[in-house]
């Protein structure tokens, strides 16, 4: 198949055409499977519970893989069909009928969600058998593959979802797989607070979602993709830009974009799995895949759209410092994480120019930073949960195959010629520098901060595999005091490493030749090419340039010169990325105290003014109540009294209203 | 010299209240020619048949009314139409349940019936008569009396047929309110207030029917209504005369300022009476008082008006704030049922086509919420040791809303059904309850009278303050008493605890209940009471009660001196009569608040007051 991707074609392209209207397939219906099946096993897991414990992994597993062959036939089944025939929506009866407002439970099975939904289930099953493993030793490796299973079902409800109120479900689910995957060792305190963290920055997330849909609802009188997409046209742009910022807020609480990344670090407190699949393969793309799923209102709100890119390149620059400082080699890839989807949420921010390129680099992302935080996860296996790069080094003699992989993502990622990541992230940033309406400052600025980012990628990705791998040993003993010994982990981790590592290696020239880009078009849209302002190869260029500046600078930095076991105090620039740029001390004064004292004061309110009035209404009627029972002497006499007063009163009362 | 007419009787719409009616002769009889032995068992049988029938021969009724708009019988003194068939069910359909509470013995072989009622409380020969295992199955008949009464009573359509259902329904009631088994004094000291107070307000009524005939020269409702339409210059003598008869029916249902004998007769009766009382006689009550003011005084509304809104109001208020205060459930219980009846008010103060329709079915919902919260309370007892020895024994009811704290703990099914009750009273949503209420407010907003609906909705507000409370009390208090009861083992095991007085367990309500008698009574009832233990402590008891639940001592009435153990209150199940009638009930509460539309369906296709 020809493609459109290649060193010399110019590839970057603007000017929408519409995207294919849905048309039925019965085989689309198969596409529930992929989310009862997993939700089942995980209903099984949890409500079975201990009697499950010795093979509910094994059934984890098997649920996932199932969904895995069901998206392949999917899959065939799509490619069988004519490219304008490629959108598909089914539905499974009506779900919502309140007043104005009906909505049908349905899913779209198209282009863009079954490549979200292959991602998922082949990398989610890959996980699956390496946390079988990895696991192996935790007495609560069942609930642990519920929690997983229960993500699965979740995330692929959200990606198949044809209206936003069940994407809504989904984009809940995940959240909640995420809280409690996070804390998954609550007994830490640290990492239940971790957990809840994530979990309040999501909540902000979902409250943009939520007054998005409110929005949608007003404006346009459905939920549902068609009904939405298709009443764009004649609406409001100033609703549409509200629409579209409220869209984003949630992408950026669910895809830890500024100003709502701070959770994703703390995350790592989950098991390295979970980083591996939910915080950097999946979960947090899922931002992406909403700004990319609401191309239509985006296109017509240039305003959301320049901010969306803005959020985009601020986080790629946020995410690259911080991964620079980081000690932690889970903290390092998650601000890793953060920095590449930036990438991403930039390339959509471009409209259907970058659109696809959004996507393709998610595809390639999710397989070598997954490979990579498996490769984390298999150096602390081997290093007795160590965590702190300072203290390993030169691992790379004791871990081959570890070393191998971790290499081909590490490479990946820097995007070297021919890995993944060159056919994807290059092309990002050959999109940036694409002028959009006709104002080629904001080609200047995205497309320089892209660069800048590769360069600074290259250094912190090169510091935390030279620090890790090369160098000299700087081991630390053992919790229980023995000597490290380094080893290779089972089969069962290496093995989906492997895995990961050949797409890290492959996958980008493989769906580039594939075609990707136009297997895409009938969700997206077809974009017109367009000339970047510089030329392309000159682009290409400096790319290569200056990461080979950020490697060379990491290899005399920390694989040649002697790595201090105790961090130094460094520039100012290097404290305040350890601290996340302060993220957590704006987002204390700003919101988190400010926020206490409100609640504070309104327990104060609720106790003195709201409680005082019921006590007091309380008391009042209590008060009464007594005087009452005062009256009830017990005597018949005067109960008969009360009688006759009561007669005569009422007379009185009758004849004297008569009269 | 003119020469008797007999009157052309139509048999068939007469055939609900001749069926109960001569059951109840039928049970004299029974009891001057059976033997002791079969006695309960016939009296039982003969009472469920006869108001089984009536409940048929209504349904029988029923399709023929609905097609005509009923028939006038007797000459016109009895009207069955729509809502006196309604009523007639509802009161045999509650009299039935009320006959199973009547007839349970809950503890050991003992009902809630003295054994003589006419022994001195305390005398040997009452606990001669207890020895003797004599029982006092006269209560059916009386019962069944006091049914045939209660189903006529709504169905009058003149003065006098009025005066004597009155009459036929209140007699047997004084009567069965003095016969309880355990607190006899205050038992009689019930039945003695309700009589006096009952035969007070019954001369009221009679005046007024005296005035109003004078007015109108007739004692038929139609023309009486009639004569309201054309002013003469006797307009006093009527209002005079309507007032008078409204007080009449107001006491019977409990209304402030001529309620007070309500939380006195209610907590004094035999607990079986009591709940066919505040569901019965208040369904009957409330029929009559419907017909008299939608029937006879139409004309004047505008200057009876201020009356019931007065006293709508005033009922509500004092009913539900009165209950705040309560500490036996009994007594909640009995002002709870007065701010109810101040609800039901406001359907009839209404004058509103709805409000029949809303009035009947409240009187349904809350008859058969109010049967089943009584019938729980007579399982609930106090466990304490006979007087002066170790052996467990059974006693009297705890009606001290301290006793029931935790229940919910040890007898969680009690508490739940005791709980969707009170849910009912507050009048949640999806409880009988709840539609009642939406009901008549509803038809008293319809009506005009929304300042009524208002305070309706206010008190229920408060009212869900007490109801709340004893939920909180059943489920999240720990109970009183010692720890031995909690791990539900040691029956009857002596308990620690503090000693108490007895005079504590014999009142519980308001300060005191006739503060002159109220000593006597605690210090009458506690030998009984002491007494009544012994036979309930025989071995097969025991052991029954081993299975009733666990719970030891509890505070018990003993004002000779000697002192109990105070401990937990259990739970018996009795014979299961009380069970299976409190089961309708909750199943009535249930389906009436969930699926209320055929009922109310049904009750509005014919709710159409014959004139």
């Amino acid at each position: 198949m020809h493609t459109l991707m290649s060193l010399t074609t110019p590839a970057v392209v603007t000017a929408v055409e519409d995207v294919v209207a849905p048309v039925a397939w019965d085989g689309a219906r198969h596409a529930a499977w992929l989310v009862v099946v997993p939700l089942v096993s995980a209903a099984v897991l949890l409500l079975l519970g201990r009697r499950a414990d010795r093979w509910g992994h094994w059934l984890g597993v098997l649920a996932s893989a199932a969904s895995f062959v069901v998206a392949l036939v999917l899959f065939l089944g799509l490619l069988g069909q004519p490219a304008e025939q490629r959108v598909h929506d089914v539905s499974f009866g009506t779900w919502v009928d309140a007043g104005a407002l009906t909505l049908d439970a349905g899913l779209r099975v198209d282009p863009l969600s079954l490549t979200f939904v292959l991602l998922v289930t082949f990398v989610g099953t890959l996980i699956h058998v390496y946390s079988v493993a990895y696991m192996e030793h935790d007495v609560d490796r069942r609930r642990f593959f519920a929690y997983l299973n229960l993500f699965v079902a979740a995330m692929l409800l959200l990606v198949l979802a044809d209206s936003y109120l069940l994407l809504f479900v989904g984009w809940e689910g995940v959240g909640l797989a995420s809280y409690l995957l996070i804390g998954f060792w609550n007994h830490n305190t640290a990492y239940a607070v971790a957990a809840k963290k994530a979990f309040v920055a999501n909540r902000v997330g979902d409250v943009g979602l939520i007054v998005a849909m409110g929005l949608m609802f007003a404006a346009f009188g459905g939920l549902d993709f068609a009904t939405v997409h298709a009443g764009v046209a004649g609406a409001d742009t100033g609703v549409l830009t509200l629409i579209g910022l409220a869209l984003l807020l949630a992408a950026c609480g669910k895809s830890a974009q500024f100003p709502l990344q701070s959770w994703l670090g703390d995350a790592m407190a989950g098991p390295t799995p979970v980083s591996a699949l939910i915080h950097a393969a999946t979960m947090v793309t899922a931002g992406v895949y909403l700004i990319v799923r609401s191309g239509e209102v985006y296109a017509a709100a240039p305003t959301a759209q320049l901010v969306v890119a803005v959020v985009g390149a601020i986080t790629l620059l946020f995410g690259a410092i911080v991964g620079c400082a980081k000690d932690d080699i889970k903290k390092a890839l998650a601000a890793s994480t953060m920095s590449q989807i930036g990438y991403m949420v930039l390339a959509a921010g471009l409209g259907p120019i970058g659109y696809a390129f959004a996507i393709f680099h998610l595809v390639t992302h999710g397989f070598f930073k997954a490979g990579m935080f498996l490769g984390a996860g298999s150096v602390m296996h081997g290093m007795d949960d160590q965590v702190d790069m300072r203290r390993f080094g030169g691992l790379g003699r004791y871990m081959k195959i570890t070393y191998v992989t971790f290499m081909a993502g590490w490479l990946a990622i820097l995007g070297v010629f021919p890995f993944a990541g060159f056919w994807s992230k290059d092309k990002i940033i050959e999109a940036a520098f694409v002028p959009v309406d006709g104002e080629p400052w904001r080609a200047w600025v995205f497309g320089g901060i892209a660069l800048l980012g590769a360069g600074i990628t290259a250094f912190y990705m090169s510091r935390l595999f030279f620090l890790t791998f090369e160098g000299q040993k700087r081991w630390s003993a053992k919790r229980d005091g023995s000597a490290q010994h380094p080893h290779e982990s089972p089969l069962l981790m290496t093995v989906p490493m492997v895995v990961l590592a050949v797409g890290s290696v492959g996958l980008g020239w493989f769906l580039s030749s594939a075609g990707f880009v136009e297997w895409l078009e009938p969700s997206v849209g077809h974009a017109e090419h367009h000339e970047p302002v510089l030329p392309v190869p000159v682009i290409v260029g400096a790319t290569l340039a200056v990461v080979l500046v950020g490697l060379v600078l990491a290899w005399r930095m920390y694989a040649v010169s002697t790595v201090p076991v105790a961090p130094p105090r460094g520039t100012v620039l290097t404290r305040a990325a350890r601290q996340d740029l302060y993220q957590d001390v704006v987002n204390d004064a700003a919101l988190v105290d400010p926020g206490r004292y409100l609640t504070r004061s309104l327990v104060y309110g609720d106790k003195a003014v709201v409680d005082g009035a019921v006590t007091g209404l309380g008391k009042v009627t209590v008060g009464v109540g007594d005087a009452v029972r005062r009256v009830q002497t017990g005597y018949a006499r005067s109960y008969a009294a009360s009688t006759v007063v009561g007669l005569v009163v009422l007379t009185v009362v009758v004849l004297a209203v008569r009269g | 010299m003119s020469t008797f007419v007999a009157p052309d009787i139509a048999w068939g719409p007469l055939v609900p209240v001749l069926v109960v009616l001569l059951a109840a002769v039928a049970g004299v009889l029974v009891e001057a020619f059976v033997p002791e032995r079969l006695r309960r068992t016939v009296q039982l049988t003969l009472s469920l048949a006869a108001l089984a029938g009536a409940l048929v021969a209504v349904a029988v009724l029923w399709g023929d009314v609905r097609r005509t708009g009923g028939t006038d019988v007797l000459a016109g003194s009895l009207v069955v139409d729509g809502p006196a068939l309604v009523l007639q069910g509802t009161v045999a359909l509650l009299a039935l349940l009320s006959v199973l509470l009547v007839a349970d013995r809950v503890t050991g072989d003992e009902d809630a019936f003295a054994p003589t009622a006419a022994a001195v409380p305390g005398s040997d020969y009452e606990e001669l008569a207890r020895r003797r295992g004599l029982r006092q199955t006269e209560v059916f008949p009386l019962v069944l009396f006091a049914t045939g009464g209660m189903m006529i009573f709504p169905a009058t359509a003149d003065l006098l047929t009025l005066f004597i259902a009155l009459e036929v329904l209140s007699l047997p009631l004084y009567l069965l309110s003095g016969l309880a088994r355990r607190r006899r004094l205050l038992s009689q000291e019930a039945s003695m207030k309700y009589f006096l107070l009952g035969a007070f307000t019954s001369a009221i009524m009679l005046f007024g029917i005296a005035l109003l005939y004078g007015y109108s020269g007739s004692i038929r409702f139609s023309e009486i209504a009639a004569a309201t339409a054309t002013p003469g210059g006797t307009d006093d003598l009527l209002l005079v005369g309507a007032v008078l008869l409204l007080v009449g029916l107001l006491f019977k249902v409990g209304a402030v300022p001529f309620h007070q004998w309500t939380p006195d007769v209610y907590q004094g009766a035999p607990t079986p009476v009591t709940g066919f009382m505040a569901a019965c006689t208040k369904v009957a009550a409330f029929g009559a008082l419907l017909r008299v003011v939608y029937g006879m005084l139409p004309g004047m509304r505008w200057d009876l008006e201020v009356v019931l809104w007065t006293v709508a109001i005033l009922t509500m208020v004092v009913g539900t704030v009165a209950a705040l205060v309560q500490t036996d459930v009994k007594r909640l219980l009995a002002y709870s049922s007065i701010a109810h009846a101040g609800f039901v008010l406001t359907g009839v103060v209404a004058l509103d086509d709805s409000g029949i329709t809303a009035v009947l079915f409240y009187l349904l919902a809350y008859g058969a919420t109010t049967l089943g919260a009584f019938g729980l309370v007579a399982l609930v007892r106090e466990r304490g040791t006979r007087d002066g020895t170790d052996e467990p024994a059974v006693l009297g009811e705890a009606t001290r809303l301290s006793q029931w704290a935790g229940l919910g703990r040890t007898h969680p099914a009690l508490a739940v059904t005791f709980t969707l009750f009170l849910l009912s009273f507050a009048g949640i949503p999806l409880t009988a309850g709840f539609t009642g209420k939406f009901a008549v407010f509803s038809a008293a907003v319809a009506g005009g009278a929304w300042p009524l609906a208002l305070v309706g909705v206010l008190a229920s507000v408060a009212a869900g303050f007490f109801y709340v409370r004893i939920i909180v009390l059943l489920f999240f208090t720990e109970p009183a008493g010692s720890p031995a009861g909690a791990d539900g083992t040691a029956v009857g095991e002596p308990a620690g605890g503090e000693r108490v007085d007895g005079a504590d367990g014999a009142d519980g309500g308001d300060a005191p209940v006739a503060s002159g008698v109220g000593g006597a009574t605690a210090a009458g009832a506690a030998p009984l009471a002491a007494a009544t233990a012994d036979a309930t402590a025989g071995p097969g008891t025991a052991t029954a009660d081993a299975t009733a639940g666990p719970g030891t001592a509890t505070a018990t009435a003993t004002a000779t001196g000697t002192t109990v153990e105070r401990g937990t209150t259990t739970v018996v199940p009795g014979e299961g009569l009380t069970v299976v009638a409190v089961a309708v009930c909750a199943l009535l509460t249930v389906v009436l608040g969930v699926a209320p539309q055929p009922v109310l369906d049904a009750i509005g296709s014919v709710a159409v007051l014959l004139p």
